[in-house]
């Protein structure tokens, strides 16, 4: 077991872990962050993609002992849910119907605000090329696409996490 | 026709943005795998490596010694409790079934199966163990591939006797609906065209985002099963059935699913296991697949070979068309089984006007992964193989491929209009939909590029494919369902429940994995009832709360269950006419209802039905003849299926040097009747769509010659990404042709942009290098085979294309790279 003290969704969090813990399973059965979820075993799909000091990573593709000391940012996070506040992006996908099933939606929505904090202002052809690493079934993207599109036109100055 | 007709329809065709997607997009959600119960035990299955194989020993033991470990079990350790997996749907009276032990003790039939459980206190813990425990396995040969399956040489179950499990058979000379085939073949081999091809359905992987996941507590008086399901009510069903437990006694619950395409239509092995692993512990427990698992075994979808004769006259007048279906099951039949490529059976006359059909299905057993269901299912191979066939006969006789479809199909006048499969189309304007759709695409300018391309010599040639698809849905009338042998029926029910404080609950036996159920619903009750689209709150997924219902399928949710719900809310308004009466001191007859209100002819008297849900809570004040309620349900059994249609239209570049193909426009009109939800409708088409595009382009689910499925993640099983797909062009006609069985006059869209894709997108590959004289190319398209089947052209030679991958080095040559010209 190892000892790891970490910032998870703005709250200082501590756990003994055995080394071979996957990020992604530090958060669904550590933390109970269950917005975060698994999609494949191959870190094809990103369905577990969160931030990692303010950057996308996919999260089963991290070990939790490498995120010690470190930020880290899922879905549940992005805005305060409580409060009733959405981030621009969660905002843009309901809106341009971005989802469907919502499995792969928490990674898509973290990826895509990686891909707009990069770049603010991307055509349609980055969008696709920003977002390959994440897999949805139900939407054929064309509304993913959108949503971040939408997104980027909504906050002219871009989205930051 | 229709009774909204006179009712505001305020929230009906409105894009109303999805009521599930709050929870959906701050990850406030419960899929299964979410769910940890006190005490909760987890399980990891130990799957056999072999397609074929009987089992000699297995030894548990250091499994059973590793930390945490609470047990393992093997088939051998259960009884009759264990149950079997069933197969709903017995094509024909002597069909050949194995039985579908959830974990056999003797045999295994396809890599993959479950030869044992590990029930450990986390899921690490039981993962590791899984790899200790020790199976002696004495392989047996396997048989893999349809072909290989018809020749009966080796046997997938030896004791069955033969690999042929049903040969079921239509033939309109028989049933009365039209005449002799073989008559039409044999006038058109000498007098007419013939064309002669066999298509090949490739199999497929449903591949929902969200692994099957289960969760079974056995305390308390109900066992309750969570599942990551598209058929709770059928899965209670079954459990009773098959396991010894009371149906009362069951609680099956489909909390948030992560899509299904079909794929989570099943009663799995793993559901099973779990269920009997907790009755046997008396503890909960939990068990999730990988992806890797998932792939190699819950259900895959198509798996046909095709043989197809379509007769015509000179014009390209359908004279007849005979259809020889050979289908692999896999492994076991499962519990939709051959009812799949039998629900194509009445798909392939599609939208035409054929005298002469005939169709065969005959079924196979191979040690493969099991088939059944996948988006679309039967009608999607049925709609390829049609739609091949017009653009071909449009080629042989010299036409364009759309002259060729309007020489043959329904015109609108046509309608109601009685198939030779015998169906009875309701409604349709394929000329309507064609126009809209051709306008949209640009289509004479495309084919002009085209021409221009072609004239030009053009190393990227343009292709546009055809697809004028329609497809038989809204699963269904019980009474056809119970003419062709299927085991249940088709209704669908629903209930409203007005509550005391005015929000209205609907519960629907229809179960949601995607869909937008909540939404579509709730517009639908809101217009009807006339209260506020933000007070219906829609209950489903959970038997306890949705005790009756035959869940999500077949496109049937909203016309089938949406119609249950009409029915359901029109007894609410005839329940509380009668109150109201009693309450103004009226008569019934002298209230008018509209936007949720009964008021008295000619006075400023009303009341609010939401009130009248508070006074029948209340029950102070009510008729002698009534009971202090005004809630009420309805089943509802359909009397027809509805028929959806469409103009989809795909232009493909095809780089005839590299065979590299790239879609360039795709547009597609359908005709869905009534749109409750614009905005709901379209995500369902470009899901479709993308669904039946990678049958074209990507994906296959290949399995080796020892039967391992080397496509066995994603990254092998090609899923298009963002990156490989288009933004399309979606359009419906402006005067739809509603469907006339029910109410709303809605029809099923869930499934059409699969059926309709396919093929559209392999006639525009075809069509882009038809002049270098290519008439197929096997699914998946991939520039391997597109590259082959140009060289083979160039060749001279035949267009068939391998199905075998390409070795990476011609055999025999140690570099066959040029190196000339290297280095300067």
């Amino acid at each position: 077991m190892t000892k790891i003290e970490l910032t998870v969704d703005g709250a200082a969090v501590s756990d003994d872990v055995e080394p071979r813990m996957l990020l992604v399973q530090y958060l669904r059965e550590k933390l109970g962050k269950t917005g975060t979820v698994i999609g494949c075993d191959t870190s094809n799909c990103g369905a577990c993609t969160v931030h990692l000091d303010g950057t996308s990573v996919k999260s089963c593709n991290v070990l939790a002992v490498q995120a010690n000391g470190r930020t880290v940012t899922t879905i549940e996070g992005l805005a305060d849910a409580a409060e009733g506040e959405l981030h621009p992006v969660q905002e843009s996908f309901r809106e341009c119907h971005g989802l469907q099933c919502g499995f792969c939606t928490p990674g898509m929505i973290m990826q895509a605000v990686d891909l707009l904090a990069e770049n603010p202002h991307p055509s349609e052809e980055e969008v696709r090329l920003g977002m390959e690493g994440n897999l949805c079934r139900c939407t054929g993207y064309h509304n993913i696409v959108k949503s971040v599109l939408h997104a980027a036109d909504k906050t002219a100055g871009g989205v930051s996490a | 026709m229709t009774a909204t007709q006179d009712r505001p329809a305020a929230e009906i065709g409105k894009d109303r943005r999805r009521k599930e997607d709050q929870r959906l997009i701050t990850g406030r959600t419960r899929w299964t795998d979410n769910i940890t119960l006190p005490g909760m035990l987890h399980l990891a299955m130990v799957r056999s490596p072999f397609a074929h194989a009987t089992i000699t020993s297995i030894d548990v033991d250091a499994a059973k010694a590793s930390p945490n470990v609470v047990t393992v079990l093997t088939g051998k350790d259960f009884g009759e409790e264990l149950g079997v997996n069933i197969n709903a749907w017995p094509i024909t009276p002597d069909q050949k079934a194995p039985v579908h032990s959830p974990m056999p003790a003797d045999r295994v039939a396809f890599a993959g199966e479950v030869v044992a459980v590990v029930v450990a206190r986390s899921a690490a813990e039981a993962r590791d163990a899984a790899e200790l425990v020790d199976v002696e396995y004495d392989e047996q040969p396997a048989v893999l591939g349809i072909k290989n399956a018809l020749k009966d040489e080796v046997l997938a179950h030896p004791d069955l006797g033969t690999n042929k499990s049903a040969l079921w058979i239509f033939d309109s000379n028989d049933a009365g609906t039209g005449s002799d085939v073989e008559a039409a073949i044999e006038e058109a081999r000498s007098n007419g065209i013939l064309i002669e091809r066999e298509y090949r359905q490739q199999r497929l992987i449903p591949a929902f985002m969200e692994p099957r996941s289960v969760v079974v507590d056995p305390t308390g008086e109900q066992l309750t099963m969570w599942s990551a399901t598209q058929i709770p009510h059928i899965l209670r069903f079954a459990l009773a059935a098959t396991t010894g437990v009371p149906e009362s006694k069951i609680r099956v619950i489909a909390p948030d699913v992560g899509g299904g395409f079909g794929g989570k239509l099943q009663t799995t092995p793993e559901e099973w296991i779990a269920w009997a692993v907790a009755r046997r512990l008396s503890k909960p427990v939990k068990y999730t697949e990988t992806r890797s698992e998932s792939l190699m075994s819950a259900h895959h979808g198509r798996d046909q070979v095709q043989t197809l004769t379509l007769a015509a006259d000179k014009d390209g007048k359908v004279t007849g068309l005979k259809v020889h279906l050979d289908a692999d099951m896999g492994a076991y039949i499962s519990i939709v089984g051959g009812g799949v490529p039998v629900l194509g059976a009445f798909m392939f006359n599609a939208i035409y006007k054929f005298p002469a059909y005939r169709f065969e299905c005959q079924t196979v057993l191979t040690n493969s992964t099991w088939t059944d269901a996948y988006r679309g299912a039967g009608r999607p191979e049925a709609t390829y193989a049609i739609e091949r066939l017009m653009d071909e006969l449009a080629a042989e006789v010299g036409v364009d491929p759309l002259e060729i479809r309007e020489r043959n199909w329904i015109t609108h006048e046509e309608f109601p209009f009685t198939t030779v499969a015998g169906l009875e189309y309701d409604t349709g304007n394929y000329e309507a939909a064609t126009a809209k759709a051709k306008e949209s695409f640009g289509y004479d300018a495309l084919r002009a590029e085209q021409r221009e391309r072609r004239e030009r010599g053009d190393r990227v040639q343009l292709g546009i494919g055809v697809s004028t698809f329609t497809e038989m849905c809204g699963l269904a009338p019980s009474r056809v369902l119970g003419s062709l042998d299927y085991g249940a029926g088709g209704w669908e029910h629903a209930s409203v429940r007005m509550l005391a404080t005015g929000k209205v609950e609907i519960v629907t036996g229809a179960s949601a994995h995607g869909q937008g159920h909540e939404t579509a619903f709730s517009q639908i009750v809101a217009d009807r009832l006339g209260v506020p689209f933000e007070d219906v709150e829609v209950l489903h997924g959970d038997t306890q709360i949705s005790h009756k219902g035959l869940d999500t399928y077949g496109s049937r949710s909203l016309v089938v269950g949406g119609e249950a719900l009409v029915k359901a809310v029109d007894k609410v308004v005839d329940k509380a006419r009668h109150l109201a009466a009693h309450l103004l001191e009226a008569n019934a007859d002298d209230l008018d209802y509209s936007g949720g209100r009964f008021t008295v002819r000619g006075t400023d008297q009303g009341v609010a039905i939401q009130e009248l849900a508070t006074a029948a809570f209340a029950a102070h004040n009510y008729p002698e003849d009534m009971e202090p309620s005004i809630d009420a349900e309805a089943t509802y059994d359909p009397v027809n299926f509805n028929y959806p249609h469409g103009t989809h239209l795909c232009a493909m570049e095809v780089d005839t040097e590299t065979g590299a193909v790239k879609m360039r426009k795709y547009t597609c009109c359908d005709d869905i009747g009534t749109i409750i939800n614009p905005l709901i409708v379209a995500g369902q088409v470009h899901g479709g769509l993308v669904q039946g595009i990678a049958q074209a382009l990507w994906e296959e689910a290949v399995h080796d010659e020892s039967g391992t499925l080397v496509s066995g993640s994603f990254v092998d099983y090609l899923l298009p990404t963002a990156a490989d797909t288009i933004s399309f062009d979606v359009v419906h006609t402006d005067d739809p042709s509603v469907c006339t069985t029910n109410t709303l006059g809605t029809k099923g869209v869930g499934e059409a942009g699969t059926i309709a894709s396919t093929p559209a997108v392999v006639n525009a590959v075809v069509d882009a290098v038809r002049h270098l004289g290519i008439n197929d190319i096997q699914m998946p398209c991939t520039p391997e085979r597109v590259w082959r089947a140009i060289e083979g052209s160039r060749a001279g030679g035949a267009t068939d294309t391998p199905s075998d991958a390409m070795p990476h080095f011609q055999e025999g040559a140690l570099n066959q790279d040029s190196t000339e010209g290297a280095g300067q």
